[in-house]
């Protein structure tokens, strides 16, 4: 064998390169055989039909050193300025008590939001941004500029027309004005209006919403669905009603606030795992099994697993084969909250149940979202008709919340049979393999450069890593400078030296916007000296292009 | 030309200062003040350096060479 670390098993290990690589190449060398490659520790024949390869490099301790002293020297003109403030020598802009109220309980407590007062307010600029157009692969932005450091702002009145979009949620691209796509939906608009003015179990349940459960429940492979008017609230509302106390919830750690806040709301006993890590969920299975409840030792009522299909702040995928199996062994309930995944993974946009090759009946609850793929607003629950029947009856959301209104209702209805085919056309599918395609491109090209980039390959959110508290607010202004909205996220979203800047490929970008967006990054990566990973390829381009066997395409 | 690219490159390193310390962020006189301080501390470091080093340096060699091969000497 020419080159031993070159191919294996008919794949190159050149791009994903991490520690236990060579050592697996080493086996399949000795062998003589190719056997089956284990990745982050799991055999693949087994669970896994295809490679899951996940990276999350760490940036070298120079850049977590930095990262510490920028934000070191922020908290010290901090406290320089809240000195200033308290003793008058600067004005206040933040919330006061009135004079006659000094003596009183204290209402607003200054230090707590240090941060958001003396860091946050600094590059505020760069969130909030209004546009004026549909949030498409390019939309129009409003000029604000500000005289006061961002306290406060004012429009110019100019628009910035055609920033191309790479924060919008708009996987399959279906947030679209065109004439022709909308014309059911201006149809229902006009023969239901906007308003529903009731709730589901009063007057509010349309023949739209039963038309598009059933939907739903087809497009899903399930008995029965339920929609809802609002995504958090399907989350929030709906866990309650699901669990209660002595029964265990066991969370993943990066779940969405959507899910935090149901959990605590039901007022089940939570227990954190370790980010998709399968060892620390097992163990607190096993030690919930084996010790039960806290005091009385009895066994837990129910035991459920929460986690997502995409996190959307890491870009990685849920490990659904492995948690399926524990789910089984351990008899514990799944609730999978597919906001991020629903439409945009899998060979025809089903989710990561698609994804994996496994059958929705393996999952208990499935939850999702209608905002990111399908260019509406909502949520849905997903299930055997048990399930969606009791929810029905018994959570907050389904009796107390205004239901869907009927034209959004259209627009799922439209864009979910345009996915599935059922208008006729190719469309859907086309959509499905161009985020794909636009997906692979964008975060191979992006790990070429030698940006350090978090998550699944084929998770179409893409992070890339910031980690310097001032190249938050340069990185944002700088691309919006040359005409491309993103998204910086920073502290409390993330721990505290991972700021990053959190790109969504979709299937409206056309390869030109790409390659626009690829080349101001490029340049940006180099001004701003962003380009951290270790194991980039530009530095041996024809190295990479002579041995590269990519099956893809 | 090349006096643009020096140029260039100093604003280039003046700017990857301004990141990695967070004075990016600061208002103008806030930066003026780090600046300040920035510059004085280095200024002393340097100070420091080019008065105590080289003694400290000899003495140590001295110190070294005493201890390992030094032996024979040591009465004189």
């Amino acid at each position: 064998m020419a080159n031993p670390s070159a191919v294996c098993n008919g794949h190159l290990h050149h791009h994903h390169q991490k520690q236990n690589n060579l050592l697996k190449s080493g086996i399949c060398k000795k062998n003589g055989i190719t056997k089956g490659i284990k990745k982050n520790g799991i055999s693949n024949g087994t669970l896994y039909k295809k490679k899951f390869v996940e990276h999350f490099e760490q940036a070298p301790m120079y850049v977590a050193v930095f990262t510490f002293l920028g934000f070191g020297v922020g908290t010290i003109f901090g406290y320089l300025r809240d000195f200033m403030r308290a003793w008058g020598l600067e004005k206040r802009n933040v919330a006061t008590e009135r004079e006659q109220q000094k003596d009183f309980v204290p209402l607003y407590q200054d230090f707590e939001n240090f941060y958001t007062r003396n860091l946050y307010m600094r590059i505020r600029d760069n969130w909030n941004r209004p546009i004026c157009s549909v949030p498409g692969p390019q939309f129009d932005l409003m000029e604000r500029v500000t005289d006061d450091y961002n306290w406060t702002f004012r429009f110019t009145g100019r628009i910035i027309k055609n920033v191309i979009n790479m924060g919008s949620y708009n996987y399959l691209g279906f947030a679209e004005t065109d004439v022709n796509a909308l014309k059911t939906v201006t149809i229902e608009l006009q023969k239901y209006g906007t308003g529903i003015c009731s709730t589901r179990q009063e007057m509010g349940t349309l023949d739209k919403h039963v038309e598009l459960e059933k939907l739903v429940a087809t497009f899903l492979g399930v008995e029965d669905a339920m929609v809802f008017g609002m995504g958090f609230a399907t989350n929030s509302m709906n866990i309650p009603a699901l669990v209660g106390k002595g029964c265990l919830i066991l969370s993943d750690e990066l779940n969405h606030t959507s899910l935090v806040l149901g959990a605590r709301l039901s007022g089940a006993t939570i227990r954190i795992f370790k980010h998709n890590n399968i060892q620390s969920l097992e163990k607190l299975l096993r030690d919930a099994i084996i010790y039960g409840q806290p005091r009385s030792r009895r066994a837990w009522r129910k035991i459920i697993i929460l986690v997502e299909g995409i996190y959307s702040m890491e870009g990685s995928i849920v490990r659904l084969p492995e948690i399926v199996s524990l789910k089984k062994k351990y008899k514990a309930y799944l609730y999978l909250d597919e906001a991020h995944s629903i439409g945009a993974v899998g060979a025809t946009g089903r989710g990561v149940v698609e994804y994996f090759g496994m059958s929705p009946d393996d999952v208990d609850v499935l939850m999702g979202t209608f905002t990111k793929s399908f260019g509406a607003a909502g949520g849905y629950i997903a299930g055997k008709k048990d399930l969606v029947d009791f929810l029905r009856t018994h959570s907050h959301s389904a009796v107390y919340a205004t239901s869907m209104c009927p034209p959004v209702a259209e627009q799922i209805i439209r864009a979910m049979k345009c996915v599935m085919g059922l208008d006729g056309t190719t469309q859907g599918l086309q959509r499905v393999r161009q985020l794909g395609k636009n997906t692979r491109y964008f975060r191979r090209r992006l790990h070429e450069m030698g940006f350090i980039i978090y998550g699944n390959d084929d998770s179409p959110v893409v992070p890339l890593l910031l980690y310097m508290p001032g190249k938050i607010g340069a990185f944002a202004r700088r691309m919006l400078e040359k005409n491309i909205g993103v998204v910086v996220v920073g502290f409390p979203a993330t721990p505290i030296t991972e700021s990053r800047a959190r790109f969504c490929v979709s299937a409206a970008h056309t390869r030109e916007m790409l390659d626009t967006v690829l080349n101001a990054l490029d340049e940006l990566g180099d001004f701003l000296h962003l380009k951290y990973s270790r194991y980039s390829k530009s530095s041996h381009p024809e190295l990479y292009e002579e041995t590269r066997l990519e099956l893809e395409d | 030309m090349d006096i643009k690219r020096v140029k260039d490159y100093i604003y280039w390193l003046y700017y990857q200062y301004l990141l990695i310390t967070c004075s990016y962020v600061l208002e103008p006189w806030e930066q003026s003040m780090f600046h300040t301080i920035t510059v004085t501390v280095f200024a002393m470091v340097v100070y420091t350096a080019y008065v105590f080093v080289p003694i400290h340096v000899r003495l140590a060699f001295e110190f070294f060479s005493q201890m390992f091969g030094g032996h024979p000497e040591s009465t004189v």
